[in-house]
């Protein structure tokens, strides 16, 4: 069901994905919001897979359902009807508590404007993931140092997010994204409140994530430039899946 | 786990915000402890009365005196140990604004009555051989500046005159609920006077006061008293140290409760200003609960950072507000000594402050709390940017 795309060409070359496991299933995924009596369609029948080291991008128009599709797949969300395995485990049938487990587990989150906690240091919030893990204080230092050599942020691990640049501050969130070494990163739009330069500077730095480390990756993105890294690219239109195209 | 540390700095990202939540808090439990205090200072006398005494008055009212001959028949009742007798004198020192309560009693009997009036030996001693001798309590002479051997002169308000003293002790109390403003002289002084003067008004009393054997004997005792005197021109009630003092209480039970309302009023203001600040903190915050839910962290996570910084800051204005009590109640006292001579503040008032600075914390963090554990991720997610 995919369909490989020769981009993110200068890290090195594409992987054959279709040897790859399948590591996302969605099957006859459907949901809808109620808006006051009006129930408003939001995704309607979405098939697809998503194989081990793909990197995806979701685009679309506003509204067409793409982040509810990644809230869905990242465990943040419910679907009215369908289901959605990942790694072997069907989500749609986790609790909350089993659902949250998961997600620190299995998935790391990208976001549009970072998300990083202000009054935590870049190593800080790099750190809060761990601190759902049993790892040891030391053991947390190694990781978070680690993450943070990672994304070229070592020389500003004490410093708060306020006093870093907007390129800055979403490489942190990368960090804190794969400091727990999950299988799938999810990424909303991550180059959505960047400059030219840093939005550039983070698509290398994922698609090397994607290469290095072999992480899943799917992106929701309303940038065409931002698409051309991912390996496949799919548009969603008013709740449907239209054909993959590179 | 840096729950604490996040909790003291998310508690001092709005610095303006919490500083004015935590003058409010500051202020508010000031006032309450103060209040709390002032109520406590009025039951002072009461708390301070002993189970084994009781006082006997005119059934009237106190201002109407009782014979000095009922002396022998009440000490024949079974079960009284000691009797003692005294007059309320209502003298002032030079001038009208020096008020102080002052007694003329029996001296020996009521030193014996009033084991928490610590006297030194001598000094006791030479009051008691002094027929012009006084004690005055510590406040007292402190504040006039009296010391034993000064001559003072009192200016009669109910009985005329000047009446002229030997200051032959100053008492302290056993323990800081005994009250150090009053001053007590022989009750034989007052009455030797009054036969030369006022011949109707000797050998009467205001009050007699009784020691008895066992509290349990109590009414037993103020039966068999108040029925000696039945039908008599000067029916007695007895009653209680403890019920004697309460009825001055009561005289301004309204007050009281007033003051006990108001103080309750503004716990729920204070309640309430704490609430509106938890609440807007949760709702700027949404977006952060929805990344730590995101990141896995569950709803008790976010539970204990917003009840834990609504506590933080309701629990250093509590500190802050008690440890401003004490030099404010000491101010006040200081003040106010004449009409409130017992003004401290009780251990059982920080308590209830502390109880109050808890109680606001959490019932302030509770609707906020509800409603950042309870919303969808994804709704909090959307509320970022």
């Amino acid at each position: 069901m995919t369909d490989p795309t020769t981009t993110c060409d200068e890290h090195g070359p594409s992987p054959v994905l279709e040897n790859r496991p399948v590591i996302v299933e969605v099957r006859n995924v459907n949901k809808a919001y109620l808006r006051g009596s009006h129930i408003i369609p939001v995704l309607q029948e979405i098939n697809f897979d998503i194989r081990e080291g793909e990197f995806l991008a979701l685009m679309g128009p506003s509204g067409s359902g793409k982040s509810t599709l990644l809230n869905l797949i990242a465990g943040i969300d419910k679907v009215d009807s369908g289901t959605i395995v990942i790694g072997g485990v069907d989500i749609t049938a986790l609790d909350e508590t089993e659902l949250a487990h998961w997600r620190a587990t299995n998935v790391g989150f990208i976001f549009q404007f970072y998300n990083l906690i202000p009054v935590l240091t870049a190593f800080e919030n790099v750190e809060l993931p761990l601190q759902l893990t049993g790892l040891t204080r030391s053991e947390r230092r190694e990781h978070v140092e680690m993450a943070l050599r990672v994304v070229n942020l070592s020389h500003r691990m004490d410093h708060y997010p306020s006093q870093l640049s907007g390129g800055e501050q979403q490489r942190v969130a990368i960090a804190r994204a794969v400091v727990t070494d999950p299988a799938i990163l999810v990424a909303d739009e991550p180059t959505g409140d960047l400059d030219r330069a840093s939005a550039k500077e983070i698509m290398s730095l994922m698609c090397r994530l994607c290469r290095e480390s072999s992480k899943t990756i799917i992106m929701v993105t309303h940038d065409p430039k931002a698409a051309e890294a991912a390996q496949v690219i799919r548009n969603l239109d008013k709740g449907s899946l239209n054909n993959a195209h590179p | 786990m840096r729950t604490l540390k996040l909790i003291i700095r998310n508690a001092f990202r709005h610095k303006l915000r919490t500083g004015l939540t935590l003058l409010g808090i500051t202020i508010a439990i000031l006032a309450f402890g103060m209040l709390r205090t002032m109520v406590s200072a009025w039951y002072a006398g009461v708390e301070a009365s002993s189970a084994n005494r009781l006082v006997i008055r005119n059934s009237i009212s106190l201002i109407f005196p009782l014979p000095m001959a009922y002396k022998d028949k009440i000490r024949q009742v079974n079960g009284v140990n000691l009797i003692s007798w005294g007059n309320w004198f209502g003298g002032v020192y030079i001038e009208e604004k020096n008020f102080f309560p002052n007694f003329a009693v029996e001296p020996k009997s009521y030193l014996a009555l009033y084991p928490e009036y610590v006297i030194p030996d001598v000094q006791r001693t030479t009051f008691i051989n002094d027929r012009k001798g006084a004690v005055a309590g510590k406040k007292t002479a402190d504040k006039f500046g009296w010391k034993v051997g000064d001559t003072i002169t009192l200016k009669g308000t109910i009985f005329p005159g000047n009446w002229e003293f030997t200051i032959r002790g100053i008492y302290k109390g056993k323990d800081r609920s005994v009250d150090e403003t009053q001053l007590f002289f022989h009750w034989d002084y007052l009455n030797e006077t009054m036969r030369k003067t006022a011949p109707l008004r000797a050998d009467q009393v205001g009050f007699y006061m009784i020691g008895i054997t066992n509290p349990n004997l109590a009414g037993e005792v103020s039966t068999t008293i108040d029925r000696t005197f039945k039908n008599s021109l000067a029916e007695t009630l007895t009653e209680t140290e403890k019920a004697f003092q309460m009825s001055f209480v009561s005289m301004t039970e309204a007050i009281l409760i007033a003051i006990q309302f108001v103080s309750i009023v503004i716990i729920v203001i204070i309640m309430a200003v704490v609430a509106n600040t938890m609440a807007m903190t949760a709702r700027e915050r949404i977006g952060e609960y929805a990344v730590f839910k995101t990141l896995g962290f569950g709803g008790w996570f976010i539970a204990a950072l917003i009840f834990g910084e609504s506590l933080f800051i309701s629990l250093l204005g509590t500190v802050i507000g008690i440890g401003l009590t004490f030099p404010v109640a000491a101010a006040f006292a200081d003040y106010l000594g004449t009409y409130f001579p017992i003004f401290f503040v009780e251990l059982q008032t920080v308590y209830l402050d502390i109880a109050a600075g808890i109680l606001v914390g959490l019932v302030a963090a509770l609707f906020p709390t509800w409603r950042a554990v309870n919303i969808r991720i994804a709704d909090g997610l959307r509320r970022i940017g």
